[in-house]
């Protein structure tokens, strides 16, 4: 019994890879159609709007799967995500942005006199692998990815913090409590300084430019190859970021599917009984609100390459609820599920739905009510709809993987249950 | 001194606004167990109704049809956004509220195409009165005075009639009041029809205080009137009360400091540090939970 299981698994998993080449190869294929045909429709120019919506579908994709980590897989009704993107977006960027542009005079720092982090890992790696070439790539791309990664610990990090007695607390009250805490990140992001009672000051704008905007930062469009030039020679600016994401789904796929994972979904269906069963609630729920922070950081890190610009303003439970709202639309508890919700989402408020935007004329008659706005209004009635009689969402609960194997997961469930009797 | 007295008057009256809020919160609370996230935005729409009937109708006239706007308002929101829901979990009917705030903010940006409204001059408001040496309008004046007539009128309400009675007993036990014969849809609309009133009386005081409003405008006092009603033990409508004047008397307090900036900030702080040592607030029952 074992061994088929063991058979099934490596083919699932070859399965998986496939597909996940295969995702990747077809994205760097059509970014670069333009390059291979001369006359492709302007639809896959690098500059369309396919793109511009492919880049931040990927980016949500991560952050409502992170959220759905936490609200769907575990039952922890929070709402503190903004807070969290915003860690990430600010770590990032402080540790990122060239030096050149924290000195004191002519900077984007230059209210507080030049910034505190005085270096750019991008560059501390450019002068050990050399700024140019290959090695400008390698430095580029290890900078990037270090600075993601400490995003996410220092996320993870006030994560433990607020969880600590946050976590304590029981459906809306959390829901209450993590998006005060988000509001609270946001302030003190935003405050310049900070008069200490003993007289001193902390200059909070050092670190944070206070709610100044920053800029410079390595963007997705960093990633793009050019020839001396200045030519792009190749396009990466949405397969990059989409290796980045889909390696971190597969972290939280997997780690759904692990013993924590399956400890996380008791907690959800039934607190006491899983505590009953010997789950540790207090560390399951720190874990899952740490991780899920880790890796909302990450998406709001790649959130900031992706605005090119950003400041703290943005970042408020407005963020969070569109999130929710993605997550609900896919289906809370499918991570599949998100990433459709994330893709219709954004494709619709930022692309499909924008005609409504613009007044139309039909002959001479010109249609009522679509202006500025309007495309909103639309969509947010189309979101209470999803909400009131859709409440599964488009998933529910499967994955991708079950809407092809209805059957044989049921042969499964069958043979689990001999196996367990014998 | 007069510093001092026009920061406490301030700290008064904004608190008495937040507590117009606030009822709505924790009356909406005490009976369905919903966070009606939808609740700070009613209230804005309730001020950008004032601005639009206000250019029509005179102004006595516009404000009581503002308030029955705002009624109406409430109870289409229960009836399409709440009651379809009534057997879901608790997580969908709160996903539900967000919604219909998104949905608020978006029809009322549509409208106004984004832009600030300035709020009309009400001139019984904007009148000035001084008292001890210091001149405050008289909307500051008499936000104290309404909600204490508001607030016992509430209580008489919910103490002393059919309606209230049934309120109550909803608020302890939904399925047994359900079999005494209480018809709960008729409550639970009762319940938004009054949080909806208070709400826009609340807003006509709020916002003559400010210039302009635009559709996020509720979204902050919302979720402040809420913090209030968890402090004050949601679901008790004297601990909402006395919440939102502790909560708006601090907040004025902290603006008279150098920390400012942190009068949003320390809001959420109270919550989170009430939350965590006295979930319950300070009127609050504690619950059981049962197996």
């Amino acid at each position: 019994m074992n061994r088929i299981d063991n058979k099934k698994n490596v083919k699932s998993t070859v399965i998986a890879l496939v597909c996940i080449l295969a995702f990747w190869g077809i994205l760097l294929l059509i970014e670069n159609l333009n390059l291979i045909l001369p006359n492709v429709p302007k639809l896959f120019t690098p500059t369309s709007k396919l793109f511009m919506v492919l880049r931040k579908v990927i980016v949500y994709s991560l952050i409502a799967v992170s959220m759905n980590l936490l609200n769907g897989f575990t039952g922890l009704f929070s709402l503190g995500h903004a807070g969290f993107m915003l860690l990430g977006a600010y770590t990032f960027a402080i540790l990122t942005t060239p030096v050149s542009l924290k000195v004191p005079v002519d900077g984007i720092f230059y209210k507080y006199g030049g910034s505190i982090v005085n270096f750019s890992l991008q560059e501390a790696f450019g002068s050990i692998f050399g700024n140019s070439g290959a090695g400008g790539a390698v430095s580029l791309v290890l900078g990037v990815l270090v600075a993601l990664i400490i995003s996410g610990l220092v996320a993870a990090l006030f994560a433990y913090l607020i969880g600590l007695p946050v976590l304590r607390l029981k459906s809306d009250y959390l829901a209450i409590a993590t998006l005060g805490f988000a509001e609270i990140i946001r302030t003190i992001f935003q405050c310049e300084v900070i008069k200490l009672p003993g007289g001193g000051e902390l200059v909070l704008g050092k670190l944070t430019n206070g709610a100044n905007m920053i800029k410079g930062f390595p963007t997705l469009n960093s990633f793009n190859i050019t020839n001396a030039t200045g030519q792009t020679t190749l396009y990466l600016s949405t397969v990059v970021p989409a290796i980045i994401v889909t390696a971190c789904i597969v972290v939280i796929v997997l780690l759904i599917n692990s013993t924590y994972g399956r400890s996380f979904k008791a907690i959800r269906d039934d607190e006491i009984a899983a505590e009953a069963m010997g789950i540790n609630l207090a560390k399951h729920k720190i874990l899952s609100f740490c991780i899920s922070a880790f890796f909302a950081a990450v998406g709001g890190a790649l959130y900031a390459m992706f605005a090119t610009t950003y400041q703290a303003k943005p970042f408020t439970s407005v963020l969070t609820y569109e999130i929710l709202l993605i997550v609900v639309t896919g289906g809370i508890g499918s991570v599949t599920g998100s990433c459709i919700g994330a893709f219709l989402y954004i494709a619709c408020s930022e692309w499909w739905l924008r005609f409504l935007d613009e007044p139309m004329m039909i002959g001479a008659f010109q249609v009522p009510l679509l202006k500025d706005g309007f495309r909103m209004v639309v969509f947010s009635i189309v979101i209470m709809i999803v909400v009131l009689f859709f409440r599964k969402g488009i998933m529910g609960t499967k994955e991708l993987p079950d809407l092809f194997k209805k059957r044989k997961v049921k042969a499964k469930t069958e043979g689990t249950v001999t196996d367990n009797a014998k | 001194m007069q510093s001092m007295i026009t920061t406490l008057l301030t700290g008064i009256s904004v608190g008495g606004q937040y507590a117009l809020i606030a009822i709505g919160y924790t009356m909406v609370y005490g009976i369905l167990r919903l966070i009606n996230f939808a609740h700070g935005d009613v209230f804005m729409v309730a001020g950008m109704m004032l601005i639009w009937l206000a250019a029509i109708l005179p102004l006595p006239v516009a404000i009581p049809v503002v308030i029955a706007i705002t009624i109406l308002l409430g109870f289409c929101i229960e009836r399409a956004a709440y009651l379809p829901l009534r057997q879901a979990p608790r997580m969908s009917v709160m996903i539900s509220a967000i919604g219909v705030s998104y949905l608020l903010q978006n029809v009322i940006t549509y409208l106004t195409g984004g832009q600030p409204m300035t709020y009309p001059t009400i001139p019984f408001l904007a009148q000035t009165v001084e008292i001890f040496g210091t001149k405050q309008t008289m909307a500051t004046m008499i936000t104290l005075p309404a909600v204490i007539l508001l607030v016992v009128a509430l209580t008489f309400l919910i103490n002393h009639t059919k309606v209230g009675m049934a309120m109550r007993a909803v608020s302890k036990d939904f399925e047994t009041s359900r079999l005494m014969g209480i018809k709960i849809n008729n409550v639970i609309s009762v319940t938004f029809i009054i949080g909806s009133a208070l709400a826009a009386v609340g807003s006509v005081l709020y916002f003559s205080n400010y210039p302009k409003i635009v559709a996020v405008s509720g979204a902050l006092p919302g979720l402040k009137a809420f913090v209030a009603a968890v402090f004050g033990g949601i679901g008790s409508i004297p601990g909402a009360v006395i919440g939102a004047f502790i909560i708006g008397i601090c907040e004025n307090l902290i603006k008279a400091t150098p920390y400012s900036v942190f009068s949003d900030a320390f809001t959420f702080a109270v919550l989170v540090i009430v939350l965590i040592f006295r979930p319950t607030g300070i009127f609050g029952e504690k619950t059981l939970d049962k197996v």
